[in-house]
């Protein structure tokens, strides 16, 4: 039996990102706000510091940065045909735990999706007709000039360093041209520029492309963002993804929110406490609060008048799931909409390889890169080519960690003296050009509860049936090419390339750019959220993340699940909590 | 709970209440900085618990002695201490699988499905080391793997890793894979774990370490940077003996 506990007005559950944004947001609205983490506090002095953040072992081999799979992990397979089996490690992607989330351990690549992304559905559709059969893309339900003002106050806050390629709708050489127009110039410079991003740089200029500084959450200068927390110049010392960040250079919770928010007496913080379920009252149709259990296996009942879902996009559905909210979605009968239009990320590229240059990898950052842009999104005619979307192609120097990373030619055996010779000779005269691509939604792709395998509290873990589509396929050989192209002109000896190819493979690490699951939309026929990311059945429930995400772009995913987090806590505080209760009729 | 309505009043009583919510929970991190300087937590250090028999450490030294051999580039696995950075690992959380999800049932998978033996690290390597020893012993006269002349095991490893040797009861390419994962982990490592010994590993392809800033190198334009490999637990050249 659960011990109830004395309601608070909002709730948060999980407390990363956009737990922590919500939570500024609306504590400055005067709400008592309570947010619940089932990890442990997180802060830099203590956990990461400079002397322990360089540890390889313990941080990414050991997955000490990660949600523990002993606890809770999820099945895959991939189709439907096949018995999905627990992914009993992590391997292609890493979901967060603890405070901060993945915000701790993410490299602070910081993008803004195209306009056009937003509305991948209409605006594709006009231009090339239908898509392709059993896809399920849809428009997100919001336009990018809603989400504008969002980007630009996210981009403060993490001291966003790059430049500006389309400011107020006028182009500016040296930026992005394509990307949708800003209010706002970065609040920081650019990255500084090393040898492999100069040679990219160069190569896509012979190419007639425009190369511009990947957008970066890695301190270009000393920056003090608008809440007044301090962040200090970025040291390039290649452990940013999958470590914290010891020198309060890369914006996180920890280093852009937490300092202000943890000293508000209305703001309260709990951790090492898992929600279990989002408890609703007798119609269904309003949460009254959550349940949660301690490590003691105590329960309680925190009663609240809104519960916010803040955990990873695949603990948020999970957690939809197992409340009951919503009916799950069956692609048997295409009934059911929480699971649907699982998406993911379609990785390529090609390692580069130097005679005589050194390109010195372990001088990195997270965001230290050269990007083009011209074969993302709609930026590029793809009639005739048999798919929609794209993907960015950059030249990032995010580290050269030795465990992670062993170059070698093509031909190279895996062990014995031939390797040894191959990575003592390549590891420092090494780079990579990268296709990040989109990952469209279709009706063989979803979440659902697996059958068989518990958690650590028996429920059912949450089962992925996934694989690369038709779509993704063309999309990718068609990056692939592009990824070619460039390398092939940086003066290197050889290039290795690493077309995506074969099934999805659930172990090799990719991405942690998991999307859809509890998707937004026009109607409640279509979503399981509405624009405003308020669920259409229980309408004191909201849901962040990148589940929202009717499909997903060929960006990283950060900047627009921030930007929807604060464009949803400007719905809260403006008109929510004046007239509490749907803000779009259904 | 009351008719379920935020309204400013609500706001105002609710805070009052902070301090009943906060006396309710188990682990709670209240407003304030919860953290104390000067404590961070260390990883353990090299141990003086074992996991491997006798036996077993010679199958696993003579195994990562071919993986990345002693040659004329310089030290390989062996002078790096990788057998001992293995060992250390097994004994401890990772060997036991502490983090990894090991409820059943357990089924065969596809590759696309990773791992999926029902054995944690520790177990593995020791079924699986039992099946290869004795695979060696009928196929060479009764001599284990670590009795056998390097071509000799370097047709083992291949047979392995080419799926054409099986062993009885436990996966030899799970095995192997894994072995090839902690044979790197123990020759790149920070040498606090015990493995890549004098750095050898790190000297071997000049990766420098746990160094903090490299903004003196941005400009390298494609120039060797001339430093030294440091540990998190420093160097030698620091200390003063």
């Amino acid at each position: 039996m659960a011990r109830k506990l004395p309601p608070v007005d909002v709730v948060l559950v999980g407390f990363g990102w956009t737990g922590a944004i919500m939570a500024q947001e609306l504590t400055e609205e005067g709400l008592e706000v309570l947010a619940i983490e089932r990890g442990p506090w997180r802060d830099t002095p203590s956990h990461f510091p400079t002397t322990a953040a360089q540890d390889e072992i313990r941080w990414y081999w050991r997955k000490e940065m990660f949600q523990s799979a002993s606890r809770e992990t999820l099945t895959f397979r991939n189709n439907r045909s096949q018995t999905a089996l627990p992914m009993r490690r992590w391997g292609s992607f890493l979901p967060g735990e603890g405070v901060g989330g993945g915000g701790v351990h993410w490299n602070g690549q910081t993008w803004r999706f195209l306009p056009s992304d937003f509305l991948a559905a209409s605006h594709n559709t006009a231009r090339y007709g239908p898509m392709r059969p059993g896809m399920t893309v849809q428009d997100y339900g919001v336009t990018y000039e809603e989400l504008e003002a969002h980007y630009d106050r996210f981009e403060k806050l993490c001291g966003i360093g790059g430049t500006a390629g389309n400011l107020k709708g006028e182009i500016h050489e040296g930026g992005n041209p394509f990307e949708g127009a800003r209010s706002a110039e970065y609040p920081n410079p650019p990255m500084h520029m090393t040898f492999a991003q100069n040679r990219f740089e160069a190569a896509a200029r012979e190419l007639g492309l425009k190369p511009f500084p990947g957008p970066s959450a890695n301190m270009t200068r000393p920056y003090v963002n608008p809440l007044g927390c301090q962040l200090a110049p970025c040291t390039y010392c290649g452990f940013c993804e999958k470590y914290g960040c010891g020198n309060y250079s890369k914006a996180s919770p920890q280093t852009a929110i937490l300092p202000v928010l943890m000293r508000k007496p209305n703001f309260s913080l709990k951790v090492h406490n898992e929600v279990l379920v989002v408890k609703l009252d007798s119609t269904g149709a309003r949460a009254t609060g959550v349940i949660h259990v301690d490590q003691n296996g105590e329960e309680y009942e925190q009663p609240a008048d809104l519960v916010i879902l803040c955990a990873y996009q695949l603990s948020n559905t999970r957690l939809m799931m197992l409340s009951g909210i919503g009916e799950i979605y069956n692609p048997a009968t295409g009934e059911g909409l929480v699971g649907k239009n699982y998406c993911y990320q379609v990785m390529s590229g090609a390692d580069v390889f130097f005679d005589d240059k050194y390109t010195n990898e372990f001088v990195g950052a997270g965001a230290l890169g050269m990007c083009v842009d011209e074969y993302n999104g709609d930026n590029f005619d793809h009639s005739g080519l048999g798919f929609i979307g794209g993907g960015y192609i950059s030249c990032w120097t995010t580290h050269s960690r030795p465990i992670e990373r062993q170059r070698t030619p093509e031909g190279t055996p895996e062990w014995g003296s031939a390797w040894k010779k191959a990575v003592a000779e390549n590891f420092l005269k090494s780079s990579n050009v990268g296709a990040h691509g989109a990952s469209m939604a279709y009706a063989t792709n979803y979440l659902d509860l697996d059958p068989t395998y518990t958690d650590i509290y028996g429920r059912p873990l949450m089962r992925m049936t996934f694989d690369f589509t038709p779509n993704d396929r063309a999309m990718s050989a068609f990056l692939t090419e592009r990824v070619r192209e460039i390398a092939g002109r940086m003066g290197a000896r050889e290039i290795k390339l690493s077309p995506r190819e074969g099934p999805y493979d659930s172990m090799p690490y990719q991405t942690t750019h998991n999307t859809g699951g509890t998707i937004m939309g026009t109607n409640p026929r279509n979503s399981v959220v509405n624009r405003y990311l308020q669920s259409w059945e229980v309408s004191n429930l909201f849901v962040m993340g990148a589940g929202v995400f009717p499909q997903n772009a060929g960006y990283n995913p950060t900047g627009t699940v921030a930007a929807l987090a604060y464009w949803s806590a400007d719905a809260i505080r403006n008109r929510y909590l004046r007239s509490p209760g749907p803000l779009v009729q259904a | 709970m009351t008719g379920g309505r935020i309204s400013r009043r609500r706001v105002l009583s609710s805070s009052l209440l902070g301090a009943a919510t906060l006396a309710a929970s188990a682990t709670f991190a209240k407003t304030g900085i919860p953290w104390t300087a000067g404590t961070s937590p260390y990883p353990r250090g090299f141990g003086a618990t074992r996991f491997f028999t006798q036996p077993e450490r010679r199958c696993v030294d003579a195994l990562v002695a071919r993986l990345i051999p002693t040659d004329d580039l310089g030290p390989g696995a062996r002078e790096a201490g990788v057998v001992d950075f293995i060992d250390d690992q097994l004994a401890g959380a990772y060997g036991r699988g502490e983090s990894w999800y090991m409820k059943g049932p357990f089924a065969e998978g596809l590759k696309t499905q990773g791992y999926q033996s029902e054995h944690p690290p520790a177990g593995l390597y020791r079924a699986a080391l039992a099946a290869l020893d004795a695979h060696c012993r009928e196929r060479f006269g009764d001599r284990a793997f670590s009795e056998l002349e390097d071509d000799e095991q370097d047709t083992i490893l291949k047979e392995i890793e080419d799926e054409k040797l099986e062993f009885e009861g436990v996966s030899a390419s799970a095995f192997f894979e894994m072995l090839m994962e902690n044979t790197i982990e123990g020759f790149f490592c920070d040498p606090l774990y015990g493995g890549n010994r004098d750095m050898v590993g790190w000297k071997l392809v000049g990766f420098p370490g746990a160094r903090y800033d490299y903004r003196d190198h941005l400009d390298h334009n494609g120039a060797a940077i001339p430093i030294e490999p440091v540990s998190l637990s420093g160097r030698p050249a620091w200390s003063s003996d």
